[in-house]
C-alpha cells in the first residue's frame, strides 16, 4: 500500500532525534487520533536551518512523512522552510494512499509549529505564519467546510 | 523474506489438508447439484448431509438445526434481524455488548433506525459482561439476547453458559456470535441454553465462503436470503457443497483432536504472554488472563502505534493485526480496546497475535525476541517515550 520511497523513511528515517537547546521546537498532531509529531530546529542567526531532529509516534506514513519533511527543510531559510507544503511532502514520498493523506498535514504543521517557537522566542513575525493548532483534524474539518 | 510465520488466525486459517483432500472430489467428479432428483447427485447430496451432521455434531445439536450460510456475518444478519422481525409482536427491545463483531453492532445500528431499542452493555476491564447489569437490562418488551462467545479482538470468553440461563428464566431468545469459538473451545448449544449460533468455516482449518446458523428448533424465525427451497426453506441458493463438506471436515478434527490442541495452544500462548509482560516493559495483556480463546493474545504496547509495529513485524515475515486507526481506515482505534477501558493512545499500540495447532515454540521465541527490539526502534522515535522518560526522571 505504501510507495518505496515511504517504505524506505520508514525503514531509515532520517533526523532521527533530539536538539538540545533547539533555536524552536513544535508538537502537533494528539495521541487520540494516532500521531504525534514533533520536530526540532537548530537555525543559525541568518535564519538559514542547520539542523533539523524529529520524534513521531504514529503509522508508518506519519514516521515517514516527518522523515522526509526533515530532508526537505534542512539547509532552508526560514521562508523557504515555509513553502515546504503538504502537497510537496506527499509528491517527494511519491504519493500516500488516500487515508494517509492527514499525516502530511501534520508534518507541514509540525514545521510550522517549529517555526511558530522559534519567532516567539526570538520575539519576531514571520509573514505567512499562522499559529499552529493543537488538533490537526480541526484544521483538516475546517477546509472541507 | 524468511519464513513465515502466521500469527493471525483469528483473521482467517489455513485449510487444513484432510478438508483439502475432502473437498477436492466435489468440485469435478461429484459435481451434481444436491437438489437434483438423479442418482448421479446423490454423491453430492451425502457429502452435504455428512458436512451438516459432523458440523452439528460439534456443538450437540441436531443436523436439521443447522442452516448453512456463505459465512459469519450472514449469520448474524440472518439471526437477528429475522427474528426482530419475527418477534416484534412481543417486543422490540434486544440486548448486545460493546463489544462484538461488527456484523451484530451494525446490524443492531440498522434496527435501531427501524424503530428497535438496544441495549449495549458494557465490559469490565477483561471484557466481560456483568451478568447482574443483563439481568437487570431485561424488559418485557426484549426479544432477543445477543453476546459473543469470545472476543475475536481480546480472546476473551464470555459467561455463555450463565447468559443462556438468564435469557431462558426470562423467556427471552438468545444468540451467540461464535465466529472465533467453534471448533477452538467446547460448546453445547443443551447445555449452554443457546438458541441461535452463528459460525464461520474458515476460522478452524475449514474454507472461506461458508458458515452457518444453528437454529433450535421451534424458534420462529423467517428467510433471509429469498428462492429456491434449500435449507428447509431458510436460506435459498443452492448449496455449497465443497464448503460444506469443507467446514464438516473441518469439525469433525476439531472434534477429534481439541482437548490435545486446546493443550497445546494454551502452553505456547502462555509462554508468549508471559515473555512478553516479562521482557518488554510497559506492555499490557489485553482480555482476560484465564478465561480466553486458546490461540488469542492481544497486547498494548505504550508509547507505539500498532501500524508502524505490523509493518516491521512484516518484514521479518510475521503475520499479524492490530486494533489501531491507522489500521482500521478510521481515526479512532478499536470499539473493543476502548470498552475495555483504554485510552486511545494506549489502544493504538495494540497487536494481535493468534496461534494455531501448526505454531511452533521456535516461531514464538522468534516472535518475542524481534518484538522487544521493534518496540525499543519505535518508542526511541517517539516524542511520548521522550516525554514520559523526561518526567520520570
Amino acid at each position: 500500500m505504501y510507495s518505496e520511497k515511504v517504505m524506505d523513511h520508514f525503514n531509515n528515517p532520517r533526523n532521527v532525534g533530539e536538539i538540545e537547546n533547539p533555536s524552536g521546537v513544535g508538537t502537533v498532531g494528539n495521541a487520540k487520533c494516532g500521531d504525534i509529531m514533533r520536530m526540532y530546529f537548530d537555525i543559525d542567526e541568518n535564519g538559514i536551518i542547520q539542523d533539523v531532529k524529529f520524534k513521531t509516534f504514529g503509522c508508518g506514513a506519519a514516521i515517514a512523512t516527518s522523515s522526509m519533511a526533515t530532508e526537505l527543510v534542512k539547509g532552508k531559510t526560514v521562508n523557504e522552510a515555509l513553502e515546504v507544503t503538504n502537497k510537496a511532502v506527499m509528491e517527494a514520498l511519491d504519493g500516500l494512499p488516500p487515508v494517509k493523506v492527514h499525516c502530511s498535514l501534520l508534518a507541514e504543521e509540525a514545521i510550522h509549529a517549529a517555526l511558530w517557537d522559534y519567532a516567539q522566542k526570538k520575539g519576531i513575525t514571520i509573514d505567512g505564519l499562522k499559529e499552529p493548532v493543537d488538533d490537526i483534524e480541526e484544521r483538516i474539518g475546517d477546509e472541507e467546510e | 523474506m524468511s519464513k513465515l510465520i502466521y500469527l493471525d488466525n483469528a483473521a482467517t486459517t489455513r485449510v487444513k489438508d484432510e478438508v483439502l483432500t475432502e473437498i477436492m472430489p466435489y468440485f469435478s467428479q461429484n459435481y451434481g447439484n444436491p437438489s437434483a432428483i438423479y442418482s448421479f447427485a446423490q454423491e453430492a447430496r451425502k457429502g452435504v448431509d455428512e458436512g451438516r451432521k459432523r458440523t452439528a455434531d460439534l456443538i450437540g445439536a441436531k443436523p436439521e438445526e443447522i442452516f448453512f450460510t456463505a459465512g459469519g456475518s450472514e449469520s448474524d444478519n440472518w439471526a437477528i434481524k429475522s427474528i426482530a422481525e419475527a418477534y416484534a409482536g412481543k417486543g422490540k427491545h434486544i440486548i448486545t455488548s460493546a463489544i462484538e463483531h461488527h456484523a451484530v453492532l451494525h446490524t443492531c445500528e440498522y434496527l435501531e433506525k427501524h424503530g428497535y431499542e438496544v441495549t449495549y452493555l458494557g465490559v469490565d476491564e477483561d471484557g466481560k459482561i456483568s451478568l447482574k447489569e443483563l439481568e437487570n437490562a431485561i424488559r418485557e418488551d426484549t426479544i432477543l439476547i445477543t453476546i459473543m462467545t469470545a472476543n475475536n479482538e481480546i480472546g476473551t470468553i464470555e459467561p455463555v453458559a450463565e447468559i443462556g440461563r438468564i435469557a431462558h428464566d426470562h423467556n427471552v431468545l438468545f444468540h451467540t456470535d461464535a465466529v472465533q469459538a467453534y471448533g477452538h473451545i467446547p460448546l453445547n448449544v443443551d447445555e449452554m441454553n443457546i438458541d441461535l449460533l452463528s459460525a464461520s468455516g474458515h476460522k478452524l482449518g475449514g474454507p472461506k465462503g461458508v458458515g452457518f446458523l444453528y437454529i433450535r428448533k421451534g424458534v420462529r424465525i423467517g428467510s433471509f436470503i429469498h428462492g429456491g427451497a434449500q435449507e428447509r426453506n431458510r436460506r435459498a441458493g443452492t448449496h455449497n457443497t465443497t464448503g460444506i463438506v469443507g467446514i464438516g471436515t473441518a469439525a469433525k478434527l476439531a472434534a477429534e483432536n481439541m482437548n490435545e490442541i486446546i493443550k497445546k495452544e494454551q502452553s505456547l500462548r502462555d509462554h508468549l504472554i508471559e515473555r512478553v509482560l516479562n521482557e518488554i516493559p510497559y506492555a499490557r495483556l489485553n482480555g482476560h488472563r484465564t478465561d480466553r480463546l486458546p490461540g488469542n493474545a492481544s497486547f498494548c504496547f505504550r508509547f507505539v502505534e500498532g501500524e508502524s509495529l505490523l509493518i516491521l513485524l512484516d518484514q521479518l515475515g510475521i503475520c499479524a493485526s492490530s486494533g489501531s486507526a491507522c489500521t482500521s481506515g478510521s481515526l479512532d482505534p478499536s470499539h473493543v480496546l476502548l470498552a475495555i477501558g483504554l485510552p486511545h493512545e494506549i489502544a493504538h499500540g495494540s497487536v494481535r497475535l493468534s496461534l494455531s495447532e501448526e505454531t511452533t515454540l521456535e516461531d514464538i521465541d522468534f516472535v518475542v525476541d524481534n518484538l522487544k527490539k521493534i518496540v525499543e526502534r519505535l518508542r526511541g522515535m517517539s516524542p511520548l517515550y521522550e516525554d514520559f522518560v523526561k518526567n520520570n526522571r
